[in-house]
């Protein structure tokens, strides 16, 4: 079995890890769009029970010194912010009447 | 039913009567012509903000912007005298961009002692005089006094680095900000540095842009998943608490209830569980207090929006400000810059708070700019050219006219005297 990427108290987020445990914006951005929304909602559904504890125990480190385990549940937390948008506010990936207009993230703090 | 008290005048139109109140033209958006006038009277004459003293942190920190609408490329560099500097990125001896890293038409940035060109290795220090010329004696009578690097006009008001293309500005940079933006000389801006940045190609005018972030007539409309359906109202409306105008620039503010404090219903999941989302953070290290923050004195405050001509936005929330620039590359293009500017956060869950609001930002900003793309294709049918605006729309009246205002200006200080 490939290695733990989140910490155990989470380890049953580890089938979502592998795809939306993605460092930038761009990345989550791409993957919200290219990702079918049944999808985004499996991820999305599993993840809302434990949203708000996943961010308080991230929440107990410092923003510098965060293990591994516990950025790539950052990363996770992110990616779950991302999807809420295309889930709670617009029914799709893309947000409604934005035709092809395209908005590049170019500059944020890490992580 | 009107929420908020009009000026006397009975509208905020007339309450500056050189508006007018008929209906406008939106020609200036639409004709190539006018643009060619408008980069001259208007791009080349104000002061035009490139960027935060942040962006150039230490001796030789430096930056490159390219200004379509100037069709030039500029140098901002701190001195070793910690005075921030522009000049034309041009080198002096065959005329090579000077600063550039993997392609000439891309913006840079970084730290450096001198500047030195690919071409043929001329060098030029931070206050952009020329020090070295490879083979100095095979050249005739060069003075290297008179080569050093072409200066453009630079300053810095509160932080904000501005130049200006006139030979000879008319206005200081204090000036031409006038009063109304001056009063924000004590807002601490220099505290928010975790920005997150963002760039975009929009196919509208400029101004037609600009139009959709100084009005909130369109948000209940256009904007109406910024509160979860089940509350939205059918015919929701938005009024604005108040509306100034100084000079070219104008600000608007709008009321706002703290948005922990709204029924849950209000609010979608996401931000319930985050406690961030539309407005940004919940709770903000701290509201700052400025004189110039609140001129109508709107009771709840929400934000102040300020548009300073022609190119800036600064919309100043609780404890944290959204910037945005126009820069224009054509008459019906322009390239669109933001960033939101917070508190450093000091804890994951600020950071996670922090990137609430910039992701919920870049949803509402796409819908703009989708949108604009069918407005811009629209006016370009030049089939109308009579649009009213209502009073919520006082300050699209005002971008448009002072923008028409400055190119007559300029034609008529180019057209020659009469006898």
């Amino acid at each position: 079995m490939a290695r733990a990427k989140l910490p155990s108290a989470f380890a049953e987020f580890e089938s979502f890890a592998e795809k939306w445990c993605l460092a930038t914006e761009p990345e989550r951005w791409e993957m919200r769009l290219n990702t079918p929304m049944v999808e985004i909602r499996e991820f999305y559904d599993a993840f809302t029970p434990r949203f708000e504890e996943a961010i308080d125990y991230c929440d107990k480190f410092g923003l510098d010194d965060l293990p591994e385990d516990a950025l790539n549940l950052l990363h996770l937390i992110y990616s779950m912010v991302m999807v809420s948008m295309a889930v709670e506010i617009f029914g799709t990936q893309k947000p409604a009447d934005s035709a092809d207009a395209v908005m590049n993230r170019v500059g944020a703090p890490v992580p | 039913m009107a929420k908020w008290p009009k000026p006397a005048e009975g509208s905020w139109t007339e309450h500056y009567p050189e508006l007018g109140t008929g209906p406008i033209s939106f020609r200036d958006s639409i004709s190539p012509e006018f643009y060619e006038l408008e980069r001259e009277a208007v791009f080349k004459r104000a002061w035009l903000n490139v960027g935060r003293i942040e962006e150039v942190p230490r001796v030789g920190s430096y930056f490159t912007k390219e200004i379509d609408a100037a069709r030039t490329s500029v140098i901002v560099v701190k001195g070793k005298d910690e005075q921030i500097r522009a000049f034309y990125n041009i080198c002096r001896h065959r005329g090579n961009k000077l600063v550039w890293n993997d392609f000439p038409n891309e913006e840079t940035k970084g730290g450096c002692r001198q500047f030195t060109c690919k071409y043929h290795g001329w060098r030029y220090d931070l206050k952009g005089e020329l020090t070295f010329v490879q083979q100095e004696g095979e050249f005739f009578g060069l003075d290297s006094s008179r080569y050093g690097l072409k200066p453009v006009h630079c300053d810095v008001w509160n932080g904000f680095i501005f130049i200006n293309f006139d030979p000879e500005p008319q206005w200081s940079l204090r000036e031409f900000l006038g009063p109304m933006i001056t009063a924000l000389d004590d807002y601490p801006f220099g505290l928010m540095t975790e920005r997150y940045d963002f760039a975009a190609e929009n196919n509208s005018n400029w101004k037609i842009f600009a139009d959709a972030f100084q009005e909130y007539y369109h948000v209940p409309s256009l904007h109406s998943q910024q509160v979860p359906s089940a509350v939205r109202q059918p015919n929701a409306s938005f009024e604005c608490g108040h509306f100034q105008i100084d000079g070219p620039h104008r600000l608007v503010s709008t009321a706002g209830t703290r948005r922990w404090k709204l029924d849950p219903d209000y609010m979608y999941p996401v931000e319930r569980v985050t406690r961030s989302g539309l407005v940004g953070p919940w709770r903000t290290p701290e509201t700052h207090f400025s004189a110039g923050l609140n001129p109508g004195g709107i009771e709840p405050w929400g934000i102040t929006n300020f548009q300073i001509f022609p190119n800036l936005e600064i919309l100043i929330y609780h404890g944290w400000y959204l910037l945005y620039r126009y820069w224009p590359t054509s008459h019906n293009t322009h390239k669109f810059e933001a960033y939101n500017a917070f508190h450093p956060a000091r804890s994951v869950r600020e950071r996670i708070e922090h990137e609430v609001a910039s992701v919920v930002l870049k949803e509402f900003a796409l819908q703009d700019a989708g949108m604009l793309g069918g407005t811009q294709a629209a006016l370009e049918y030049d089939i109308v050219d009579d649009y009213p605006l209502s009073d919520q729309e006082i300050l699209v009246r005002h971008l448009h006219k002072v923008s028409v205002d400055w190119v007559e200006e300029y034609q008529a200080q180019r057209a020659p005297v009469g006898v």
